[in-house]
């Protein structure tokens, strides 16, 4: 077919303006098609590699329907119409519908391909005061900045029920984040049930019947993320943040000394037992089975080397390996452990900066993720660890657990992550960022309100053309717009400021 | 009646106190418990009680309180007349009596008792034998919504009226209209809303919604009291009653925008008072909050019929006295009505004539700051509410509740502190409406609640206090209030409703 180019560009913004994040390049038409839902049909292209039958686009193409026309009750009294049918043909390049998505899958856009672009149609697709649909004549090439943007979530601090997971992947989408970073484990709970170590979280977890994610619940947030092609990477953070494991797995946590005699409390992981990497092998293959990602998070951060001080049987294991007094070199030996383990299991892992930071000796391929710091701190470490070759992800200037008042998502959506000293073949090592809200102050009873639209703003920066949208006075309203969108999608995000959305209170 | 042994036992005290928020004043509870079967739980007026059966407020709170204190158990429940004794309240076997002077003190007194019973693993409930006397130490303590920066659907206010009875708030300030919108729908003035709110249709408050508001508080003891702002704040005013505002200029001619109220023509003070009579007879408090702060007075200075009129009234160029004129003449207004103004601190700090009935209300500054305002005020004789160090629509990361525990301060004589009247904790609306309203206010709101009522000796130390605000906001989850968490957790029963 070939392409109109009536295009001008002065009310490229109004109606792109409901775009969020901005595509990479766009043409828009003051020419408009009024949509009318009775005669409007998503359709695969006849050279389309994937065809109906293809789960994902199926599942997809009812979402958007719905999403799209949000006033219209289905089994409504057929209308007669004038108007022309609307088909939006999807047409993709490869079928990959029954696998899931990862680092590697493209998500380069030409018009309206693949479930991002769906997600970019419904957010063209506008009502007018009566009601009706309208969509400008388009064109649109999109393609995200980074592969990886992700927002982690901390089922440990608080539990979350399932169904607050699953309400998280639906706005995710909607920003086009792609990883879901599930922070499953740590000091507080152990919720995660497992097959082989059963009593990890009958023991471990807040509550071993109400505050548990059963295989069937980790298996449908896995399936509902890939509906959205949304990856789950787990996280389980060792040998510090495992308060937890102790309770259901005995001897797997250091005992600490007061001067010659255990003082009753535990630390971290104990690195001096065979017991303890006969344990994590066999975990981390029930781990690596029941999260199809290629990817795992191992942790590796804030070890407090105190109780392994204080430990006699660890001392003397620190002499026998001939690492002296030096405590890194024993998270190091321990590290090194673990990731052979998820090496083994054809897994690639994801650590904590500290990993780097303690010069610990971990595969090439090994992805180190920075969260410590100001600006001029996680720069510097973004240049240290590319210069030595490694692939960098970015969370540290998107805690967006830490609140304050006024409008920070500012501060998120001016974020530069490439600002760093270093050459273009070190910056092709930011794989990408993520949002990270930590639980310590955030249960389902908060956590939406202070997830969205903040985490909305660092998903721009994540996609879109760091030039083209840079003005945060520019966005400013873009967002406003698109929280508003948010609202009416039923995802409860709270107010950029004062003001009102035209739907809103639905469901509130 | 057998008479009561009290025993006190200070451990088992405070594990079953544990879960009363905010503290009693007094109490003693033994470690003798009770166990209650919904199925034979009675509520009754006693013999001697003024109220009786057809006192809708305690009828309905009779109703309220069942479900709340049985929260598993499904209806088919019976209840007949209530034995209650007013806000004293004594639990003994197979019987409990409330006492208190009021209606409204009898519902502070069920709240109580409905904290005081809880469940075991089993599901039974049981409560101890307890003594309470209890009142509070503050006769004013209040939540203000602000529902014109966001629009707050009813809902979202009934659910906070709700939220506020369990902590014992008992005045709803509502700071209904402001610059940027005027939901109120006056019968008077329809135009104020219809040209004023976000939509004239759907973010509006009509006079049905404010009844129901009004009524919803009565029935939880909660006074409503409204706040209509000027002469600033009032933006939103100019859109449906024209000539209300100065039109500011630049130079000599009018620049477009407008300032506060006009405070020159005749034409205003008529316009206040007929809506001040609307508003009189709508809020049937005897209270009305009439605002008065940050008044800008460029506008005022750039407009030549106003300057004039400082002329004409011998105001020279000090607006101070041109915006105490103002107020002076509004306060008139609601007096005549009947109504005992509030306002906030800015009139008073404006040297503004007011009677001697009016209520300062201090938002201003740091502890240094409102302290010593405090001390100025009550040195003038003036009753005083406090507000600032109550702000929780200042958010920051971690346990800020903490500092909402805050010793009520100040140096003055004894008939000084009793001007103090009591406190509000205020929610303002820039970047809060419904989506977020609930989980911000509680249970950090709680934490003043609890400053406002409780002793101030037995309630000072945060340590001690962090397990029963824990305890106390699952309690408000279990009763379907979206209220944050303080820390690092879990309640047993959440996620019923979320």
């Amino acid at each position: 077919k070939k392409k109109n180019h009536h295009v001008t560009r002065f009310c490229c913004l109004q109606s792109v303006k409901g775009v969020w994040p901005l595509p990479q390049s766009f043409t828009i038409s003051s020419e408009r098609y009024p949509l009318n839902p009775q005669a409007f049909y998503f359709a695969y292209g006849k050279q389309s590699a994937a065809q109906e039958g293809c789960s994902v686009l199926d599942e997809a193409f009812k979402r958007y329907f719905s999403l799209i026309f949000p006033d219209y009750i289905s089994g409504s009294i057929l209308q007669f119409s004038e108007d022309q049918p609307f088909t939006v043909q999807v047409s993709v390049g490869l079928d990959d519908c029954d696998g899931y998505p990862d680092e590697n899958s493209s998500e380069q856009l030409y018009t309206l391909c693949l479930s991002t672009g769906l997600e970019t149609f419904s957010q063209l697709v506008y009502q007018e005061d009566f009601g009706s649909y309208f969509v400008n004549k388009t064109e649109i090439e999109d393609f995200p900045r980074f592969q990886f943007r992700g927002i982690l979530l901390d089922t440990s601090r608080h539990y979350l029920p399932v169904r607050a997971i699953l309400k998280t992947l639906d706005a995710m989408a909607f920003s086009k984040f792609n990883v879901f970073h599930w922070h499953i484990v740590d000091d507080p709970s152990f919720p995660y049930q497992s097959r082989t170590f059963p009593d990890l979280s009958a023991k471990g977890a807040f509550h071993p019947m109400t505050h548990i994610y059963t295989q069937s619940d980790v298996r449908r947030v896995i399936s509902y993320a890939r509906m959205r092609g949304i990856r789950v990477l787990p996280e389980f953070d060792s040998p510090g943040h495992t308060q937890s494991w102790g309770k259901g797995q005995s001897d797997l946590l250091t005992p600490c000394y007061r001067g010659s005699t255990p003082s009753g409390t535990f630390g971290p992981v104990n690195p001096a037992l065979p017991s303890t990497y006969k344990f994590m092998a066999t975990l981390f293959k029930e781990v690596s089975s029941v999260f199809p990602d290629s990817y795992i998070h191992l942790g590796g951060d804030e070890v407090n080397f105190s109780c392994w001080k204080s430990n006699p049987d660890v001392r003397a294991f620190m002499q026998k390996m001939g690492f002296g007094t030096d405590f890194t070199k024993l998270e190091a030996y321990y590290m090194e452990n673990i990731v052979n383990i998820t090496t083994a299991l054809n897994k690639t892992s994801i650590v904590w900066q500290d990993v780097f930071d303690y010069h610990e000796r971990i595969p090439k391929d090994t992805v180190l993720h920075i969260w410590k710091g100001d600006p001029a701190s996680y720069e510097a470490e973004l240049s240290r660890i590319t210069k030595a070759g490694y692939r960098v992800l970015l969370a540290a200037p998107w805690y967006i657990n830490h609140i304050s008042y006024g409008q920070d998502w500012r501060n998120y959506y001016t974020v530069q992550p490439l600002n760093f000293s270093g050459t273009e073949e070190q910056k092709k090592l930011v794989i990408g960022g993520e949002v990270c809200m930590w639980g310590e102050y955030v249960d389902a009873t908060n956590l939406t309100p202070r997830l969205w639209p903040r985490a909305s703003a660092a998903a721009e920066r994540l996609w879109s053309d760091e030039k083209q949208t840079s003005n945060v006075d520019k966005a400013f309203p873009r967002l406003q717009d698109f929280r508003c969108k948010l609202l009416r999608r039923g995802i409860q995000a709270e107010p950029l400021f004062v003001g009102h959305c035209k739907h809103e209170y639905q469901g509130v």
